[in-house]
């Protein structure tokens, strides 16, 4: 057998498959980001996020994508869309905001776009 | 006996919540979606069914990294709303059946399908905003149906094959119909359709796709089974795999049903919204 029977990791374009590979990679990322569920975490993330990062261990790649507020830089230190929601959540920023930051386009012009899906 | 009597699709996108917290019915956005429920009620209202099997996928709520069940089972009394994290409104508890949901899950492991049984599941807009389109003021609907949650895996891959979901489905068909009490059941599959969140694909939306497959879930849901999980990924976006739970439901209802009635709409957020209720061949 050869090591690539082994990596399942598949590749379509613009779209991390959030697979073991990612899951490993942004665990303690998305373990951060799952504990905001809870309001009181929120605060407390809120008023010391750099504490936060160090109590959930976040690496430095991990530290940076959320200090900059830029998901495809968190997706890409292994954070999972569905928790990353929950961080970007307490920003007030919702699926249209995130949109368009990843494509790098306005949100009006997002919005756009998507309702040009359905012509 | 249990009788399934129908099975219902709708989206389950958490700005809907939003939107019903602000009753935005008549709200030129929204009206095209929200006009897609009134016939569904109607029948619901018609035949008032005594459980709702709710088959949905959990987006970090209920399950997280941890440890993610592939498939799971609500076995509570109730299942509550918890917050989300981003502010859509919670809801009251949901009332639960778990002498079925442990029916059900005695006969689906049986059938040699490996269930993770869930004694507390809190329960997110994936199962929420389907319950409050279907039965408004839900969980406080004076005909509300006692429910049995089931979450499927699409946050992480592997996820399961259309094959195995549409399996699913009919093994937790063949579970129902041997339950011995007298109880009307409706199938809830709910999520997609086609929308992907994350990446530079992000906004992705496929309405050829989502015709497609809401035209063979009705008459040749066996079709749909050759789609592999990576064209799935690439045709419905990163997260139209909740179409998985379209499957599951599909799969409940055995050979023949009737699609009395449909919708689909294009956007509600980022995502192709889907209703569907299909009747069972009596």
């Amino acid at each position: 057998m050869t090591a690539s029977e082994f990596d399942h990791h598949t590749t379509i374009p613009g779209t991390t498959l959030f697979d073991g590979e990612q899951a490993m990679k942004g665990y303690q990322l998305n373990k951060m980001c799952y504990s905001f569920n809870v309001a009181s975490a929120r605060d407390e993330y809120l008023a010391d996020p750099e504490s936060y990062y160090d109590k959930f261990k976040l690496n430095e790649d991990q530290k940076r994508a959320c200090r900059n507020k830029n998901v495809l830089e968190m997706i890409a230190a292994g954070g999972n869309i569905y928790y990353l929601a929950k961080f970007a959540g307490m920003f007030k920023l919702d699926v249209q905001d995130v949109g368009a930051q990843q494509t790098g386009i306005t949100k009006e012009a997002f919005k756009e776009k998507l309702r040009k899906a359905g012509d | 006996m249990a009788r399934i009597i129908g099975g219902l699709t709708s989206s389950h996108i958490p700005a809907v919540g939003n939107a019903i917290a602000n009753e935005l019915y008549e709200d030129p956005y929204w009206k095209p979606f929200f006009e897609g429920y009134p016939p569904v009620r109607d029948w619901l209202n018609d035949h008032k069914p005594d459980v709702a099997i709710n088959i949905y996928n959990d987006h970090g709520l209920g399950f997280f990294l941890d440890k993610m069940p592939t498939f799971a089972i609500g076995a509570a009394h109730q299942y509550v709303n918890e917050d989300e994290g981003w502010g859509i409104p919670q809801l009251p508890p949901f009332p639960g059946d778990p002498k079925l949901s442990w029916h059900i899950i005695e006969s689906m492991v049986a059938d040699e399908f490996d269930i993770t049984s869930c004694q507390e599941l809190a329960v997110d807009h994936g199962f929420t905003v389907p319950m409050q389109l279907f039965w408004p003021g839900a969980p406080h609907n004076p005909d509300m149906p006692r429910t049995v949650p089931i979450s499927a895996n699409t946050v992480q891959h592997p996820i399961p094959t259309l094959n195995r979901a549409l399996d699913f489905g009919k093994a937790l068909r063949k579970a129902i119909l041997s339950y011995p009490e007298d109880v009307k059941v409706v199938i809830l599959g709910t999520g997609g359709l086609s929308h992907q969140l994350d990446g530079e694909r992000a906004g992705f939306i496929n309405k050829e796709f989502d015709l497609m497959c809401m035209e063979k879930i009705v008459t040749a849901p066996e079709e749909l089974t050759k789609i592999s999980r990576h064209e799935l990924v690439e045709k419905a976006g990163a997260q139209g795999t909740e179409f998985l739970m379209w499957m599951m439901m599909r799969g409940a209802l055995g050979d023949k049903v009737t699609a009395l009635h449909q919708n689909y709409h294009i956007p509600i957020s980022n995502t192709g919204a889907g209703t569907m209720l299909l009747e069972c061949a009596a």
